[in-house]
């Protein structure tokens, strides 16, 4: 009797088990994995792309939900996703980009000829802030809140339904 | 007229292989209950029409994908016109549905043949087992009919053409890893309705073992080879190199691969010596429940990983009930049933019983390791404690001094004998190996690289002490026979599964421990005429272009590649890809495999004034992992083959002849 009492704790323990799966279903797994969601965005300390005079810092990510895509003139995704840029650029949504591992000339054509949803362009020609960020490669979007806190992970092409789907509603859920 | 309906057909044949599987659940298992042999002898026919009409509708969503019918809503998610024919053959089990579809279908398939091959059992075992099958079966099928319908139609605006196939997924081992994984999965739910089919008639008895052994072999081996393909996989696909993430989809096959090692050889106790019968019970119904859960956790997306499937609350919730019914049952029925059939036989701490016990200890804990580990993001996340990853650092930690614990045994196990034997003969056997395996252990990594390193000896001595001691107990056995091929004959195939099994972990580990301690990796930036020196090659970068392929766009570069001591040459062409109708960039790895080592060879990014970062990788022993892995599955297939199994057949035959019409036969045997 003692013995099938012990042997009753097994699906006890499985139903346990089960209840955790349960809630983990209504859980978001992508906030589980980035290392650096809920951190600060990385400190760093840069040019622009247009003014070589000109000092941003991580200062520039404070008061407004903003989002920072990373891009290169080298990418061909980041010419893709151009467009669905300018619609957010346009919907006013503070955009940032950082110029990752490229050169100002070949970053100002790219501007020129895919258009500019950009306030201000951060120039990392070595990758050092894109490192910091943990990018994988290029286009990559971070949401960073209005207090400097990254938010959401884009990794990749952000398609016209990935806009729709993903990137508005985190929006609007920071703002 | 037809050829637009298929999907509906599909669609169709579905549901009335569910009506099937329905009736397969009840009508058996209410006739072993109240002795109608009528009632039972359904089992039999309903699971051969299962298979027939899972079969057609699978065929109609391949026909669906073939013709380009982008009104069916899986079709249009997963294919594209541009798509060569071959992928969109396998594009159909590259997506939610269609590998549920899949799934079911070798559920099926196995179902129907656990009903062609019955044995000489008795005829309520057969129509338990019926039952247990079609409820397994019954839920899949609801949970494809309610949440997973692949014959979905987007109509009337349907797309003009397919958002194509996830570029990852375009590559041959993804086109053969998911079916063998399945096959493994799917496969462990014979012996699983086999167990509980003993258990509800109260029948645990050598008979029931001897027929569950080549099932449960035959269901690990595939599962071997599949959880090989798919590590063979990411290694060239992905791009980094790397063979083993400890990703949770990875860890989801390996718990019930380790389960089913435990499995295999808890069998092999209980049918030689009739000992550890609630154990095996036990092994077969969690074995079973871990590839259902494996199947939760990837199908609900709980846990995040580098195969990203669509998360769909609704699905992980049917699943979850699913695999909630199913293990509690089961487990309760095992609550309730064990202790009744539970004998005992002794036996001496120095046997093959004892040393199987430590084996099946051994997995036990390293099933437990991987299960926390992979679980217990999830569990702390939903008490609030935070939200963490666990990653390689833990389960390397845990899964290295196990692994090398369990080899201590295994060395000992398969030269010792059943029930017991005495200390010296057993070191009279072994401490020559043992001698032998320390020795070369310790020098090879001095010999290979010319520095010692204690993971790559510990791997070795490892792999020596399992292979060695075997090499002796085959001359040992063969020793009276008249001529050494004569002795080597007379071994039976399933002592030879189990050599070469044992084998295939020793050349595993070997692979593992000399990869993981030896492979060098440069990341370097490369110009068409730059030459860089890796592990004694030279490779230089002769060529940058720019190539367009029937779904995609590619920078390609060709490197000439010279080694440094014969100066034979070769090229190689890594490319890095833009699918066009996702948008998505991949890397295609140029390989360059050998038994002794690769070369490896990923395009990282374009650096602008046309430089590319380049990574470039020697891995020595690389392929040893899965050569391992293939041994492994090949003695099982050996194992499956014996003699023993093929007379048990054989001798079905009679007492099925006489026992024709005889309606009480079920009461007597």
């Amino acid at each position: 009797m003692k013995r099938r009492l012990l042997l009753l704790l097994l699906p006890v323990c499985f139903l346990g088990l089960a209840l955790f799966f349960f809630q983990g279903l209504s859980l978001d797994p992508s906030q589980r994995d980035s290392a650096l969601m809920a951190r600060e965005f990385p400190a760093f300390e840069a040019t622009t792309l247009r003014d070589k005079n000109q000092r941003v810092d991580q200062s520039l990510l404070q008061g407004d939900v903003t989002l920072v895509n990373v891009w290169g003139e080298w990418c061909p995704a980041c010419k893709q996703e151009m467009p669905q840029l300018l619609e957010l650029a346009d919907q006013d949504i503070r955009m940032v980009g950082v110029n990752y591992r490229d050169t100002r000339e070949k970053g100002m054509e790219f501007l020129s000829e895919f258009g500019d949803p950009f306030e201000v362009n951060i120039f990392d020609p070595e990758g050092e802030l894109g490192f910091d960020l943990g990018v994988y490669g290029a286009p990559e979007t971070f949401l960073v809140d209005a207090d400097g806190v990254i938010r959401y992970h884009h990794k990749g092409y952000v398609s016209p339904q990935d806009v729709r789907e993903r990137i508005l509603p985190e929006v609007e859920k920071w703002r | 007229m037809l050829i637009k309906m298929i999907p509906e057909i599909g669609h169709f044949a579905l549901i009335i292989a569910l009506l099937m599987a329905m009736v397969q659940a009840v009508m058996p298992l209410a006739g072993a209950a109240t002795r109608r042999p009528l009632w039972m002898a359904y089992g039999q026919p309903m699971a051969a029409g299962q298979f027939l009409f899972i079969a057609i509708a699978y065929a109609c969503l391949t026909a669906s994908y073939m013709l380009d019918d982008f009104s069916v809503a899986n079709v249009a998610n997963n294919s594209n016109s541009l798509l060569p024919w071959y992928y969109k053959f396998s594009a159909v089990w590259g997506n939610h549905e269609g590998s549920v579809l899949l799934w079911s279908l070798m559920l099926a398939g196995w179902g129907f043949a656990a009903s062609v091959f019955t044995g000489n059992l008795p005829r309520d075992m057969v129509a338990r087992v019926m039952g247990v099958m079609g409820m397994v079966c019954v839920g899949f099928l609801l949970f494809i009919l309610i949440t997973s319908n692949p014959f979905e139609r987007l109509l009337p605006d349907m797309p003009q053409d397919g958002a194509d196939l996830n570029p990852l997924l375009q590559d041959f081992g993804l086109v053969v890893h998911p079916p063998m994984l399945y096959m493994g999965y799917v496969g462990f739910s014979v012996v699983f309705a086999f167990a509980i089919a003993a258990l509800m008639g109260g029948r645990l008895d050598a008979a029931w073992t001897r027929w569950a052994r080549p099932w449960t072999n035959l269901a690990w081996a595939f599962l071997t080879v599949g959880i090989a393909l798919g590590s063979w996989w990411a290694y060239y696909e992905l791009g980094w190199g790397g063979w083993w993430f400890w990703d949770p989809v990875e860890n989801a096959s390996l718990l019930p691969w380790l389960t089913g090692t435990a499995l295999v050889h808890s069998l092999a106790v209980t049918e030689k010596r009739g000992s550890f019968k609630s154990w095996t019970v036990l092994l077969a119904i969690s074995t079973f429940s871990l590839s259902l859960m494996g199947t939760f956790l990837v199908r609900s997306g709980v846990l995040t990983s580098v195969h990203a499937f669509a998360n769909d609350p609704a699905r992980g919730f049917f699943i979850l009930m699913l695999l909630a019914i199913t293990v509690t049952l089961s487990l309760l029925v095992f609550a309730l049933r064990a202790p009744r059939v539970s004998h005992k036989v002794g036996f001496n701490w120095l046997s093959r019983d004892a040393l199987l016990l430590v084996n099946n200890i051994f997995l036990v804990i390293m099933t437990v390791t991987v299960l926390l580990g992979t679980v217990y993001p999830l569990i702390l996340d939903s008490l609030g404690l935070g939200k963490i990853s666990v990653g390689p650092p833990y389960f390397n930690a845990l899964f290295v001094p196990l692994t090398v614990m369990m080899c201590i045994f295994m060395g000992l196990g398969s030269v010792t004998r059943w029930k017991g034997m005495a200390v010296r003969d057993l070191v009279r056997k072994l401490w020559l190996a043992g001698v032998a395996a320390l020795v070369l252990g310790i020098l090879m990594p001095l010999l290979y690289r010319g520095e010692w390193n204690l993971f790559v000896s510990l791997g070795i001595v490892s792999a020596l002490w399992i292979v060695l001691p075997m090499v002796r107990d085959v001359f040992d056995k063969t020793r009276h026979a008249s001529s050494f091929i004569a002795g080597l004959r007379k071994l039976s195939l399933s002592y030879w599964g189990m050599v070469l099994g044992h084998i295939g972990v020793a050349v595993t580990i070997v692979g593992v421990a000399v990869v993981s301690n030896y492979n060098i990796e440069r990341n370097v930036r490369m110009s068409p005429g730059t030459t860089v020196e890796v592990a004694g090659y030279q490779f230089t970068m002769t060529e940058l272009a720019e190539r367009r392929g029937p779904n995609f766009l590619a920078d390609t570069t060709i490197l000439q590649v010279q080694r440094g001591d014969t100066g034979s040459s070769f090229t190689m062409r890594p490319e890095k890809r833009l699918y066009l109708a996702t948008g998505m960039p991949m890397t295609q790895v140029a390989l360059r495999p050998g038994l002794f080592r690769d070369l490896y060879v990923a395009m990282g990014e374009d650096l602008g004034d046309g430089s590319w970062a380049m990574r470039v990788q020697y891995k020595p022993f690389v392929r040893w992992l899965w050569l391992g892995a293939l041994f492994m599955a090949f003695g099982g297939v050996l194992a499956v083959l014996d003699k023993r199994y093929r007379r048990a057949t054989v001798t079905r035959e009679a007492p099925k002849a006489i026992g024709k019409g005889d309606t009480a036969q079920e009461a007597t045997v």
